[in-house]
């Protein structure tokens, strides 16, 4: 897929291509059951539409000339016999000198490539990296970057996921009603690793600086076919509302290097107040679903924080409520620690701290930089300068990121200050 | 398409087929398991092992042939059983596979059978 635009033609293939990439690809996929033979096949279309339309003009349906352009390039494989015989694969590519479908005749198949790519046979480790492939066409060499994974490891992972969809047999059809909770789930969690990727990713790096867009498009996509659902929903509602505080989450320094600003002292003049609006829409929406579940709590812990741009004030009591029922249906670390804070801000350190105490024989806890950043603050505020020192110390040298150990350094200064 | 579901058991359950009580239910479960399948019109083929300990492992290293009584001794589960299966996708092979008494207690591995040309792929399902 073309990534930098100049032409009108190459404007108007990558427009096109956002949308009608994932469309044609999942299509032909669906139908061909071979999702690596169908990517080649789109990729030699999107190569020749860059060759053919400055020439002959952009044409009326550039969707459709590309997928009559993709079938033609499969028939030839076909010829060619690079690909297996498959009557489905004839069926398809029978009627190849019929007019092309218009637009509305290509059936959005997207969701059913998502459900292959997050199907439980496929390691949870590669399903985010397939999902951005297939159905957004993101390169193996960009994904790789976000991955923080060399290309060649990425396009092997992507190639063996491939193979093992198409030999092994894996389904294309959305998943039985008995199933649907927890392979749609697994649809969620794979978009919203690739919301994380972005987010985790420090200022300036850039790999993945789209990233963030490119989950928001895939949740809003799930949410919008299959309406019916809640779970959807939340997730879109979670990442616009983490989305919308983007610009707050970083100050520059006078070196313009960039500060770490923690959520509750972020500017609310510089979010987005559209975005959370519409937001706290879709989880309204979604509530009054009634299919409680961890997306939608997870939303609903942040629209909460978000309503300091409203009263000015965070209302801690009720995120604690809020993780409380979280850590019902899913205690994982990171939910255990936010609980704990949300105590600490509404009962007091002992609270946090107590609650904090019961996560440290959590296997990953040792090495999770928010569970002692967490447990410096409120040894801090119960007055332990020293133990809060340590942690805060413990917790740098796990951060990753550049500002966020700046913005403990400073915590530590102070208290070394005191 | 067709896929081999491999039954897996723990040592401990072979050799409690010597107490009748077990090995009744252990039978009576089986074969409703497998009733079920052949009612389903799904099975191509299939069979029921004799315990790993009536095993013997054959190996050839150096051109001389080692042999050894049992199976490999590590190993946590051992195979018990097998039924190649016609089905239309992975996701009904493991539909059956959940349900074979072995999902319980050991585990059933679910495998694509080789296709019939060799190097050319399994043919897909349509």
């Amino acid at each position: 897929m073309p990534s930098t635009a100049a032409s009108p033609a190459e404007q108007a293939a990558i427009r096109v291509a956002r949308s009608a990439y994932g469309r044609i690809l999942a299509y032909l996929a669906y139908k061909f059951r071979d999702i690596a033979a169908a990517e080649d096949a789109l990729a030699e279309a999107f190569a020749s539409a860059l060759t053919t339309w400055p020439q002959t003009g952009v044409p009326d349906s550039p969707e459709a000339w590309l997928m009559t352009a993709a079938r033609r390039n499969l028939l030839q494989m076909q010829r060619h016999a690079k690909v297996e015989h498959d009557p489905a694969a004839l069926i398809l590519l029978a009627d190849d000198n019929t007019a092309a479908p218009e637009l509305p005749a290509i059936p959005d198949v997207r969701l059913k490539l998502l459900f292959a790519c997050a199907h439980p046979a496929i390691d949870a480790s590669v399903r985010t990296a397939l999902m951005l492939q297939t159905v957004l066409g993101i390169d193996a060499a960009k994904i790789a970057a976000a991955f923080l994974v060399t290309p060649g490891a990425m396009a092997q992972r992507l190639v063996r996921a491939k193979t093992k969809i198409r030999l092994a047999g894996i389904s294309f059809e959305e998943p039985e009603a008995r199933d649907l909770p927890e392979r749609l789930h697994a649809v969620l969690e794979a978009i919203y690793a690739a919301f994380g990727l972005a987010w985790d990713e420090h200022p300036g790096r850039g790999a993945s600086d789209s990233l963030s867009d490119e989950a928001i498009y895939l949740a809003d996509l799930v949410a919008s076919m299959m309406p019916a659902q809640a779970e959807p929903a939340g997730l879109l509602a979670l990442t616009l509302l983490c989305d919308a505080r983007k610009a707050a989450r970083y100050a520059a320094n006078a070196d313009s290097s960039l500060r770490f600003v923690p959520l509750h002292q972020q500017d609310t003049a510089l979010w987005d107040k559209a975005r959370i609006d519409q937001a706290n829409r879709i989880l309204w929406h979604a509530a009054s679903l009634h299919q409680p579940g961890p997306f939608q709590l997870e939303a609903a812990i942040q629209s909460a924080h978000c309503q300091r741009l409203y009263t000015g004030s965070v209302p801690w009591h009720s995120i604690a409520l809020l993780y409380e029922q979280l850590l019902h249906i899913a205690p994982t670390l990171g939910a255990r620690v936010g609980h704990a804070v949300a105590l600490g801000e509404s009962s007091g350190p002992e609270a946090a701290l107590a609650a904090l105490q019961a996560v440290a024989d959590h296997p990953e806890a040792a090495a999770y930089a928010p569970y002692w950043a967490a447990r410096a603050h409120w040894l801090a505020q119960q007055g332990s300068t020293l133990a809060a020192i340590a942690n805060y110390r413990t917790a740098q040298r796990l951060h990753t990121g550049q500002a966020e150990r700046e913005y403990l350094q400073g915590r530590i200064n102070l208290l070394l200050n005191k | 398409m067709q896929y081999m579901l491999i039954f897996q058991s723990p040592l401990a359950e072979f050799s409690s087929r010597s107490d009748p009580a077990i090995a009744a239910a252990n039978m009576a479960a089986w074969g409703v398991y497998i009733g079920a399948l052949h009612g389903a019109g799904l099975v191509v083929n299939g069979h029921g092992l004799l315990p790993p300990q009536m095993g013997t492992t054959v190996r050839v290293r150096g051109g001389k042939r080692l042999v050894q009584d049992g199976p490999f001794a590590d190993a946590k589960e051992h195979l018990g059983g097998y039924f190649v299966i016609e089905a239309p996708s992975l996701d009904v092979a493991l539909d059956w596979a959940e349900k074979a008494p072995s999902a319980l207690t050991g585990s059933v591995e679910v495998r694509p059978v080789m296709p019939p040309h060799p190097g050319l792929g399994a043919p897909a399902a349509h």
